[in-house]
């Protein structure tokens, strides 16, 4: 008899956007979702890490590749990964892309920009 | 206490059970081995890939093999002696 089919599938590229309240936030927040569309990564839930949800620790732990995308310089994303001992990420910031914090428009073309720098660090 | 696989019955997920079977075998411990195979069910631990392992309900890995050693070495921290 042969074995299942399953999701035993090659370690995951996960994202990890802050999808803060300002609209930097927001714009990582759609960068994190646009990359997992196409099929770079997979955008997993920050929440999670923060609230140390087992499964969502025990995947991230095994994850093939880690990228943080933050909006701001406040790095909430990375010192949420930081404190739950994930030290091995790429770290992404909106704002040094030269998008500013409550000025800059929340659309395709700034989300864009994101995710292209995003797919840069997931797949070098 | 119970250990349970999470995994649809793979190859992995088989080696793993039996990894798990092996170490508790091994330890002399009573704690039930339980497979859950229906991804519905393992959906609701919230892992990306199996196969997973977890004790009691918490997820301890997600995606990889454990070796009997490996668990046996969970079991030892959770108070399993």
């Amino acid at each position: 008899m042969s074995d299942k089919c399953c999701s035993c599938s090659s370690a995951p590229r996960l994202i990890f956007p802050c999808s803060g309240a300002s609209n930097v936030g927001e714009i990582a927040d759609h960068a994190g979702r646009k990359l997992t569309r196409d099929g770079v990564g997979k955008m997993y839930c920050l929440a999670g890490i923060g609230g140390r949800v087992s499964g969502i620790m025990a995947s991230t732990e095994s994850a093939g590749k880690i990228l943080a995308i933050d909006g701001c310089p406040s790095d909430c994303a990375k010192h949420t990964l930081l404190q739950a001992g994930f030290t091995k990420f790429e770290h992404l910031r909106v704002t040094d892309l030269g998008l500013i914090k409550g000025e800059s428009q929340v659309n395709d073309v700034n989300t864009e920009k994101v995710a292209l720098e995003g797919a840069s660090a997931l797949l070098k | 206490m119970k250990i349970q696989i999470l995994g649809t019955g793979c190859a992995k997920c088989k080696t793993l059970a039996a990894n798990a079977k092996q170490a508790v075998d091994e330890m002399g411990a009573d704690i039930e081995i339980e497979k859950v195979e229906d991804i519905k069910e393992i959906m609701k631990f919230n892992i990306l890939m199996t196969p997973g392992f977890a004790v009691d309900g918490n997820v301890k890995a997600a995606g990889r093999v454990l070796s009997s050693d490996d668990i046996k070495k969970m079991l030892a921290a959770e108070g399993v002696k």
